[in-house]
């Protein structure tokens, strides 16, 4: 049993047998409490000094940002991006309930399709659970209202994120995913997947220069939604 | 692990010749480096993080076995299944029976090195299944039926040329015509082949980054996007994943996460930072819905408790080979090893035993700077000499070698003969230059003044110049 074999392998380098029990509670204990290592200075701030950090640094990974003051906003916002970049006015959604609350009405003209993607689609929306300050990154963790394919098969990748799930660094996300989701498969707090993305997909294989739009999208789009604070510049 | 180290001389000496191969070298050293600079110079914990993370590595390899007994819990409990297999046999034919039981034909595969190391494409091929690479780099090596010459940039050693001519032949059923003026003409082409791939395949194979004990998760970190389709869109996705990478918990990844595409790529963060964990849920419209992690030891619990425990800290960044003058100068592929550069040379006799291999650890100019940037702080050149006493100790240097070092080591050990002889030989060799000071060729040492002069010695020793400092009271 390669299993066997494999434990006792690392039992035998490290001189020793299976771990007594005072030890196993110990490690047992430091998985439950997992406690933060040092966290740098660019993942702490005030959240206005985080909202422009997370916007300068996502900027800076080739993504676009559009600050729009409301929820209600959302659709005239998403509105000019499609138009803007000549793109069909039929695009896929994350059935999210928050997105479905989004007042579509008032732009008749949009036609969101609440499903995953599929492979010729040229846009798609979903709703990032956190904004991470320190890199730009968003946070979007898999579910029956987020679907995974939306994140990479569309050509335009389009976010809304709500300024007020910008968070400072990695930690702050994990924590507020450990406090908000309940997975029903293991009852932990992990969905099947959770993907940190950081600006559209590049590729530098080809001579070692950078190229937008590898395998996944070619432009991400993220729509801030000041809703907790006055909007700024 | 198939390797031809034993070739490395011949190879280097090819690689130093090939125009094409010094070209793209070229590239290579003035993009990385800088770029890794650059990301530190933004993050100034840096060093204090680098201690936290070999501190954790530490801590993890020391319950190695607790950790992993945990993490296999953690998958099963979310649907998954995990196959332990302590050698490279186990586990191409784990693989190929998870394919074979699903009536696979495509497999699409996401970056791996532990894939490399154990030939799963070879394998797969050889019973009837097609392994399609997807990350670009990977894809135009696997039409070329090359070896990666890098860890994360396996296919920086190729010029546009080469690209262009490569997706010309496998890419023969589009028009001859086109044209690939920019780079992003090889891109489009590319991704939209690779999209006909990912939607017809049936198991997706990749590796992980990590593996994290406390959720059951894999992780892995790209920026293409190839290994998220890889693992997303077929039926089944399989984890190809060696001991080393599980660590306890979110907040230790955390830090491996700060410290590994800043030193890599000099990237803040990589595009996708992905964590799986089992299998679809109830409602999910996406995703696998048979999740499996192949478990592969091949060697490295033997090295656990040795001189190169340490090595199993590496998190394939390749700082190491970026700024090592050797791999700088002659490439990936002269190692003749899955794993080239510093790292490469000491992993590759760890793991493919040391008669393989004894060259690598001899291409160092042990200038350090491999240690100096390893994000957890691996004693690479200590760890290459513990290999050099190795090789001398099991005879496996050439008797030249041998019996120049048996006669230094006999005058090392006679102090007053040392200074007799070494006294002699300066004297000596300072007549023959004539106040020249410098030898255009000399016996025995052509490979040195072949490319340079060899300086003459211009009088004295090192121990007659201190001895009359001191008497002068200096």
């Amino acid at each position: 049993m390669s299993r066997e074999a494999i434990l006792q392998a690392i039992r035998r380098g490290l001189r020793r047998g299976p771990l007594p029990a005072d030890m196993r509670a110990m490690l047992a204990h430091r998985l439950s409490t997992h406690p933060r290592h040092l966290v740098p200075e660019r993942a702490r701030g005030e959240r206005a000094e985080l909202v422009s950090r997370f916007i300068a640094q996502a900027r800076k990974e080739y993504a676009t940002v559009t600050r729009v003051p409301e929820l209600a906003a959302v659709p005239a916002a998403i509105a000019d991006y499609l138009l803007a970049h000549n793109l069909p006015a039929r695009f896929a959604m994350a059935p999210h309930p928050e997105l479905f609350a989004l007042p579509w009405a008032e732009r008749p003209m949009l036609k969101p399709e609440a499903r995953r993607a599929e492979p010729g689609d040229a846009a798609a929306l979903t709703l990032a659970f956190a904004g991470i300050a320190e890199t730009g990154t968003l946070m979007l963790p898999s579910g029956a209202e987020r679907p995974t394919t939306l994140n990479l098969l569309p050509e335009h990748a389009l976010v809304l994120l709500k300024a007020s799930a910008i968070l400072g660094g990695f930690e702050d996300a994990w924590d507020r995913l450990r406090a908000r989701h309940r997975d029903p498969l293991t009852d932990g707090f992990m969905p099947r997947n959770v993907m940190l993305v950081t600006g559209p997909s590049r590729s530098a294989d080809v001579e070692q220069t950078l190229e937008l739009g590898a395998h996944g999208p070619r432009h991400l789009h993220i729509i801030l939604v000041d809703d907790d604070s006055p909007s700024e510049a | 692990m198939d390797v031809r180290s034993t070739e490395f001389p011949r190879r280097a000496d090819a690689a130093l010749k090939d125009a094409g191969l010094q070209k793209a070298l070229g590239n290579f050293r003035r993009g990385f480096p800088g770029r890794r600079a650059a990301a530190l110079a933004a993050l100034p914990e840096f060093d204090r993080l680098r201690d936290a993370a070999r501190d954790i590595k530490n801590h993890t390899l020391a319950h190695l076995d607790y950790y992993l007994e945990v993490f296999a819990r953690n998958v099963e409990r979310a649907g998954g299944r995990v196959h332990w297999c302590s050698t490279a046999v186990e586990a191409r034919a784990a693989v190929l029976a998870i394919c074979r039981r699903a009536g696979a034909r495509t497999v699409t595969k996401g970056k791996s090195m532990i894939s490399e190391e154990l030939a799963i494409n070879d394998h797969l091929e050889a019973h009837g299944i097609t392994p399609v690479e997807t990350d670009l780099g990977e894809y135009i090596i696997q039409l070329r039926r090359e070896a990666p010459s890098h860890i994360i940039a396996p296919a920086f050693h190729l010029n546009r040329e080469d690209w262009e001519e490569s997706f010309r032949r496998a890419h023969a059923d589009l028009p001859a015509e086109r044209i690939f003026a920019e780079r992003r003409d090889i891109l489009a082409e590319a991704r939209a082949r690779l999209r006909e791939r990912f939607l017809a395949a049936d198991v997706g194979i990749t590796g992980a980054n990590f593996l994290i004990a406390e959720t059951g998760s894999s992780v892995i970190v790209t920026n293409e996007g190839n290994g998220d389709l890889t693992q997303t869109l077929p039926r089944i996705h399989i984890v190809l994943a060696s001991i080393e990478k599980v660590v306890p918990t979110l907040e230790d990844c955390c830090l491996f996460l700060r410290l590994l595409a800043r030193s890599a790529t000099g990237q803040d963060m990589s595009v996708y930072t992905t964590f799986s964990t089992g299998v679809r849920r109830a409602g999910d419209l996406d995703g696998p819905e048979e999740y499996h992690v192949v478990l592969v030891d091949n060697g490295r619990s033997a090295l656990i408790g040795t001189e190169f425990q340490d090595m199993l800290r590496c998190i394939r960044c390749a700082a190491c080979m970026n700024h090592c003058p050797v791999y700088g100068a002659v490439g990936g592929h002269a190692y003749g090893s899955v794993y080239p550069g510093p790292m490469g040379a000491v992993l590759t006799p760890g793991l493919a035993g040391l008669a393989q291999a004894a060259h690598l650890p001899n291409a160092s100019t042990f200038c350090g700077r491999c240690e100096e940037v390893c994000p957890v702080r691996i004693p690479l050149p200590a760890m290459m000499r513990h290999w050099r006493e190795r090789e001398f100790e099991r005879r496996l240097s050439p008797p030249v070698v041998r019996r120049a070092l048996g006669l230094w080591a006999w005058f090392a050990r006679r102090p007053a003969a040392y200074r007799t002889a070494s006294r002699l030989a300066v004297w000596l060799l300072a007549r023959l230059a004539r106040g020249r000071g410098r030898f255009a060729a000399f016996p025995l040492a052509g490979g040195w003044t072949a490319g340079r002069d060899l300086p003459a010695p211009e009088g004295v020793t090192f121990m007659a110049e201190y001895l009359r400092r001191r008497r002068e009271g200096r």
